[in-house]
């Protein structure tokens, strides 16, 4: 398998030679279609990694390459989704969703010609979402979980080939969080892009991804590396099996030993 | 709102006017120090034209100072937002710029153009433009970092962040500097035309009171007080219907 995501001994720094180091020899392949988890306690430098791939950070040492090219800018292939949705408030829903095609090309050069094939474009991203009907409403008009929900299609409206999720999940209460993880693994399963998912929730990571990828505190490195070969698609019933569990317990030692090391 | 929520205002208005009144007759107040409503309202109708004059001539002076406040203050403000090296360079300059007071501005105002018109206009200019350079830099500087990482990620141009996003995010706290400007542009031509003018509701007063005309100063206040009312209310309402959506309310949620 080629290697779509690609990070070799890769250092990051913040503020000039006597900063802080946030990553240290991270090394990393992410297949073409693949979902990767990044877990790791806080400050792992979980969020460093989203920098890099999406070339908004230049990495201090090592090289990072996506699609086979040297990340030297902004990537201009990736969507991303955070903890925070941040909708426009000015904007409907459609309009928030449409926002990445009126930066991105080629899209860019024909959004006011092809209006409306964009909004049925959103507007089908937003049914397979469970948010049908709701793209004239205002983003306040929406509960938490919905903005969330929207927020993803604005990350996929330009079908990216790389979506990038930093704790999309955690501000979501129980219930929202799991309905969105069986919305999330049902896109993936339809377009086959490929997802960095950063979490601090290991069932959501087991649960998603096909390999979970386990970081220490700062500065970050990865300490371990799990694949998870359950059978797609996964069911939430299936998070209470013996065997889900067992992974989960598993990744739990991964992060204990890690915050053991970092006490003494 | 219910009826008595419209209506209170002006019942209070009514029952100021009354108290006033009252107070005056009952305290025995002379109207050279305090002249009942009554009186002034009379003065002021029987000098309608000079207050109205005076009133068009301060009115001009301080739309044209906020138009220009208006057009400098946007322009700065975006300039000042635009990065975080120019807001922390800039910042502390233009407060040292705005806690000089605008009074003591005027003599030299009126050394370069002479007493008259433009001295007021130009102080209502340099005493409201601060509050909407800071309103409109805030706004573009307190940009979700998220927000700003989506975009670049996408390969968008400081200029495409702004337009899309700085720009329409700030104009909430823009049009809520326009109440503010208007007013303080208000308050600085009023100021320089008592100093240094031969025009304007200011210099009316002056005169008025200098001929112990004493109702018709306060008739002179009475003109202000609802000049700037029907501005600040021109733009309150202005500040509703193009930031609506910054006031979302219960009304709108369930409409």
């Amino acid at each position: 398998m080629s290697r779509f995501v690609e990070l070799d001994d890769v250092d990051l720094m913040y503020g000039g030679p006597d900063g802080t180091l946030a990553l240290r020899g991270a090394s990393l392949g992410v297949a073409q279609g693949e979902f990767l988890a990044v877990v790791g306690p806080s400050g792992c430098g979980k969020s460093s990694l989203m920098k890099l791939v999406t070339g908004l950070h230049p990495p201090s040492r090592g090289s990072v390459r996506v699609a086979g090219n040297q990340v030297d800018g902004p990537v201009k292939i990736a969507g991303m989704a955070f903890q925070n949705p941040i909708m426009l408030p000015w904007r409907t829903t459609i309009d928030n969703i449409l926002l990445p095609l009126e930066i991105v090309q080629p899209h860019r050069r024909h959004f006011r010609a092809r209006r409306k094939e964009n909004e049925a474009a959103a507007e089908a991203l937003l049914a397979t979402v469970g948010l049908g009907g709701f793209g004239r409403k205002y983003p306040w008009q929406l509960s938490g979980g919905m903005q969330q929900r929207a927020s993803l299609c604005r990350a996929l409206i330009h079908q990216p080939e790389l979506l990038m999720l930093d704790e999309p999940f955690a501000a979501l209460d129980a219930f929202t969080r799991e309905e969105l993880w069986s919305v999330l693994q049902d896109l993936w399963l339809e377009k086959r892009f490929t997802v960095i998912l950063v979490t601090h929730d290991l069932r959501e990571a087991v649960y998603l991804a096909d390999r979970v990828l386990v970081m220490s505190s700062r500065p970050g490195r990865i300490v371990a590396e799990r694949r998870i070969e359950l059978e797609r698609p996964r069911s939430l019933a299936r998070t209470f099996d013996p065997d889900f569990v067992a992974i989960v317990h598993e990744l739990r030692d991964h992060i204990s030993a890690v915050r053991q090391g970092e006490v003494s | 709102m219910s009826r008595t929520e419209r209506l209170a205002p002006w019942l209070f208005t009514v029952a100021f006017f009354v108290v006033w009144e009252i107070g005056v007759r009952v305290l025995d107040i002379g109207t050279y120090i305090l002249p009942p409503p009554s009186l002034v309202f009379e003065q002021s109708w029987v000098f309608r034209q000079a207050l109205f004059r005076n009133s068009m001539q301060t009115l001009y002076t301080t739309l044209a100072g906020f138009g220009i406040a208006v057009v400098f203050g946007l322009a700065l403000g975006i300039f000042i937002g635009w990065s975080k090296t120019i807001y922390n360079g800039l910042y502390p300059v233009m407060i040292g710029f705005n806690s000089v007071p605008k009074v003591a501005v005027v003599p030299v105002l009126v050394l370069w153009f002479g007493i008259g018109t433009v001295p007021a206009i130009l102080t209502a200019f340099l005493i409201s433009f601060f509050p909407i350079v800071v309103n409109v830099a805030t706004g573009l500087a307190t940009l979700e970092p998220e927000l700003e990482d989506v975009l670049r990620a996408l390969g968008a141009k400081k200029m495409d962040i702004m337009l899309k996003v700085g720009i329409p995010r700030s104009l909430p706290y823009f049009f809520g500097s326009l109440k503010v400007a208007i007013t303080l542009a208000f308050v600085g031509s009023v100021v320089s035309e008592t100093v240094a003018a031969n025009s304007g509701v200011g210099h009316l007063m002056l005169i008025a009171q200098a001929n112990s005309e004493v109702p018709l100063v306060f008739g002179g206040l009475l003109c202000l007080a609802v000049l700037g009312i029907v501005m600040y209310a021109v733009f309150a309402l202005l500040e509703q219907r193009f930031t609506g959506w910054a006031f979302r309310g219960q009304d709108r949620r369930a409409a």
